[in-house]
């Protein structure tokens, strides 16, 4: 950084959001209040493929409750979601609509791979199953299990809640791109156009 | 009709040639056999020695499986039809049980076996882009090797 | 249920073929458009067309990523207004290569594999898939083994006609029965748990017998189910089965007939709807069915609503045969004897070295089944799932095919939804009940 930030420097917002703020006590409680709101109500999205989107479903109904942590609306529509739960096993056919409901996400959005499929392939090693959906898209917290059991799920998103809540997500989003293959060539680039993946 | 008959597991398995599918398949109907169960098809290419085809029947590398049912006499019955490598084309039963119109796309898409006079057929399960037939023998799985060199299991 | 009637019925559904890569066949309720037409004709209105009843026709494109889909269909509508013509289900997005998995596996792993076909009911396709194998081996299990396997099936049966409860709920706007749906489904999970160890894709029913016995203690967590769940399915009578609103919504809808559905090679629910009774516990017994006392829930009128009451039933029908199991369960092995085929229990490893040599061979290169070919059918939840084995002699399965109920079902689609509006196509593809896990394999 060249110059020496001064307080409240609007400029910088535009560029780094929240981060470019050279903290005073009373940006940085917005601040805090900013990221304690987006860890409460997280919505996700729904991305339920096989078995794992059973036990998401189950995760969300009455007896192990999502609605305790604001999840309660599984958000048919992208664009008001903030959290993919790629509950399942992504197919070659899937991948590239995986990609598109994922750029259609406005930011910040967070990725949870749930189950052994969507974080690795699973026990499913061969040409049909593409191996680990961070293939795909940037993956931030993956819970394993075959298929994990409602408990785990919660786990996964309450670690995710921590990590959006010490702010921790918001900056490495920014640095790499999450540190999925897929090079971006400047943001933000044309939504309405999927990325190409490459060729088999 | 006469087609080389074998009996399996107490059913019938009937053998017709791919000229006489379409006459046999008429012919039970008539009899009653009212339901195709199902549709699907074996490659024979590494498992040259098999033993349970009778005499007159030449094996081929592809085999189509035709599984049906009579619901009256509780009977099922089991066609096997011997498809050659080099053409493979076998013809279809979409006009007499149009249930098998998905049933022979997924055996196109991962046999490459073309069924004649099929409405539509296309790749069901795989993009349509995707080159090859998953279900060969030569299609290999398409394993991403993994360091466990002991592994002894066939692959 | 004349070859007259199939045969006029399979006229109006073939018809005959133009040429033109866009082959929108008259009179079918099938639209045959490549997938990338679809993509690029979507949202617009058809201007190619020589018929003028079809210039008012739009193709739009549902799934595979939407709320109300059971998994990941894609639908291509044709479109009159709100009215669906023409449709085509568009399937693959969930195809995971089990087949081709399956002959890199051995018969004892092969249960893994199978059980994540049909995720809502895992345990009959383990089932197919070991009766397949046992026939081949030409086995016999002890009878308490197959009174374990009936039970485990039948409450199977129960936990998922209760998804399909909470699904259609809430694929039709009554979010509640999605909630009630899955706090019958919890309970019935949590037996499975203390059975078999896992919530769902158990690996529980594998050839030669079960893997474990039933808990201590099995009894009195099935009695208690049998207290908690028929209430229960009254409250669900009380929710859904007379309301106004929902009758509105399912009768008439989707209505299909016998001679449609057999020409379809529909089974289960969907041909039970239309008032054909054949199901294959009865008509074919397979396990212990034929002595146990049940009835087959036939519909009338062939619709959705039929078919949300016959799984309602069926679900009274199977706690009937699961109070009966309990009283004439035998007592024994639970798998066969055989130590080609079982491995022997942990501890014997310890003392005897055959013990060990006999899990080791068991479990890396696994047992041998002679060659030969079979096909066995038990009747899921969905309908007839069946399990076509191919063997050479080897350790591995040459070729192993699964008949997936809700791939043969999804047929049915098209002609279910013709006529209907959108709002409709909806409630119809959830009265099928498909499982996308089966339908691509």
């Amino acid at each position: 950084m060249a110059r020496v930030p001064l307080i409240g420097d609007l400029a910088k917002v535009n560029g780094e959001g929240l981060e470019g703020l050279e903290h005073n006590f009373i940006t940085a409680r917005i601040e805090n209040l900013v990221k304690w709101s987006r860890a409460r109500s997280c919505w996700p999205a729904t991305f339920g493929l096989a078995c794992c989107a059973i036990e998401m479903m189950a995760t969300g109904a009455a007896h192990y409750d999502l609605a305790r942590y604001g999840m309660e609306v599984f958000r048919a529509s992208p664009r008001q979601a903030d959290l993919m739960i790629v509950a399942g096993r992504v197919s070659q056919k899937m991948a590239p609509i995986l990609r598109q409901i994922y750029d259609q996400m406005m930011e910040p959005k967070w990725v949870i791979s749930m189950g052994v499929c969507a974080s690795s392939g699973g026990m499913f090693n061969n040409y049909a199953i593409v191996q680990g959906v961070d293939q795909v898209v940037p993956v931030d917290v993956y819970a394993p299990g075959c298929p994990p059991g409602p408990e785990t799920l919660m786990h996964a998103i309450l670690t995710l809640h921590e990590k959006i809540q010490s702010g921790e997500l918001t900056r490495r989003r920014e640095e790499n791109s999450g540190g999925a293959a897929i090079q971006l060539s400047e943001p933000p680039f044309e939504i309405s156009q999927p990325v190409e993946l490459e060729s088999r | 009709m006469n087609v080389p008959t074998v009996e399996i597991f107490g059913q019938r398995v009937l053998h017709p040639s791919v000229e006489e599918l379409i006459d046999l398949v008429t012919a039970l109907k008539q009899e009653g056999f009212n339901m195709v169960i199902d549709l699907t098809a074996v490659d024979y290419v590494s498992f040259p020695t098999r033993t349970d085809l009778p005499e007159s029947v030449n094996p081929e590398r592809f085999e189509v499986v035709i599984l049906m049912i009579n619901h009256q006499t509780r009977e099922r019955l089991r066609l096997r039809v011997q498809v050659e490598e080099k053409n493979p084309v076998v013809p279809s039963l979409f006009d007499l049980y149009p249930g098998t119109e998905a049933m022979e796309r997924e055996v196109f898409d991962m046999f490459g076996i073309n069924f004649s006079d099929h409405p539509d057929l296309t790749r069901i399960l795989m993009p349509e882009d995707w080159v090859g037939h998953p279900l060969r023998k030569d299609f290999s799985v398409g394993q991403i090797p993994v360091q466990f060199k002991a592994s002894k299991v066939k692959r | 249920m004349t070859s007259e009637v199939v045969a006029t019925n399979s006229q109006s559904l073939s018809g005959t073929s133009n040429d033109g890569r866009v082959r929108l066949r008259e009179g079918s309720a099938v639209l045959r458009i490549s997938e990338s037409d679809a993509t690029s004709k979507a949202g617009n209105e058809i201007t190619e067309t020589s018929d003028p009843s079809e210039e008012t026709r739009m193709i739009l494109n549902m799934g595979p990523s939407h709320p109300s889909t059971h998994g990941v269909l894609r639908l291509i509508l044709e479109l009159e207004g709100e009215t669906v013509e023409r449709s085509k289900p568009v399937i693959g997005y969930l195809h995971t290569g089990m087949e081709k998995t399956a002959e890199t596996l051995s018969y004892a792993q092969g249960s893994t594999n199978v059980t994540r076909m049909d995720y809502a009911s895992p345990l009959f396709t383990e089932l197919a898939f070991s009766l397949a194998v046992e026939k081949l081996l030409d086995i016999e299990v002890p009878p308490r083994a197959t009174w374990i396997r009936m039970l485990m099936c039948e409450l199977n049966r129960i936990s998922s006609h209760l998804l399909f409860q909470a699904t259609n709920g809430m694929d039709l706007g009554a979010v509640s029965m999605m909630i009630y749906g899955w706090r019958e489904r919890e309970e019935v999970l949590r037996f499975f748990e203390k059975v078999t160890g896992l919530r769902m894709n158990h690996n529980y029913i594998r050839p030669g017998g079960v893997a474990v016995d039933l808990h201590d203690g099995w009894q009195a967590d099935l009695r208690n189910l049998l207290e908690i769940i028929p209430p229960r399915l009254d409250e669900y009578d009380d929710l859904l089965t007379g309301q106004p609103l929902f009758q509105k919504r399912l009768q008439g809808v989707g209505s299909l007939n016998t001679s449609e559905a057999l020409a379809l090679s529909a089974t289960g629910p969907i041909l039970r709807s239309t008032g054909y009774d054949w199901d294959l516990r009865k008509d074919e017994p397979y396990l212990a069915y034929d002595q146990v006392d049940f009835d087959v829930i036939v519909g009338t009128h062939g619709d959705s609503f039929d078919r949300f009451a016959i799984r309602l039933n069926e679900v009274r029908e199977s706690l009937r045969i699961v109070e009966q199991i309990l009283d004439l369960i035998p007592s024994g092995d639970y798998r066969i004897q055989d130590k080609k085929i079982t491995p022997p229990p942990r501890a014997r490893i310890d003392e005897s070295m055959e013990a060990l040599i006999h899990h080791f061979k068991i479990f890396t290169e696994g047992f041998h089944v002679p060659p030969g070919e079979v096909y066995t059918a038990v009747e899921s939840p969905r309908g007839e799932l069946g399990c076509y084995l191919v063997s050479d002699g080897t350790s591995n399965p040459y070729r192993m095919h699964i008949r997936g109920p809700s791939f043969v079902n999804l047929q049915t689609l098209p002609h279910l939804m013709r006529g209907g509006l959108i709002a409709d196509a909806v409630a119809v593809i959830s009265s099928i009940d498909p499982i996308m896990g089966e339908v691509d394999r």
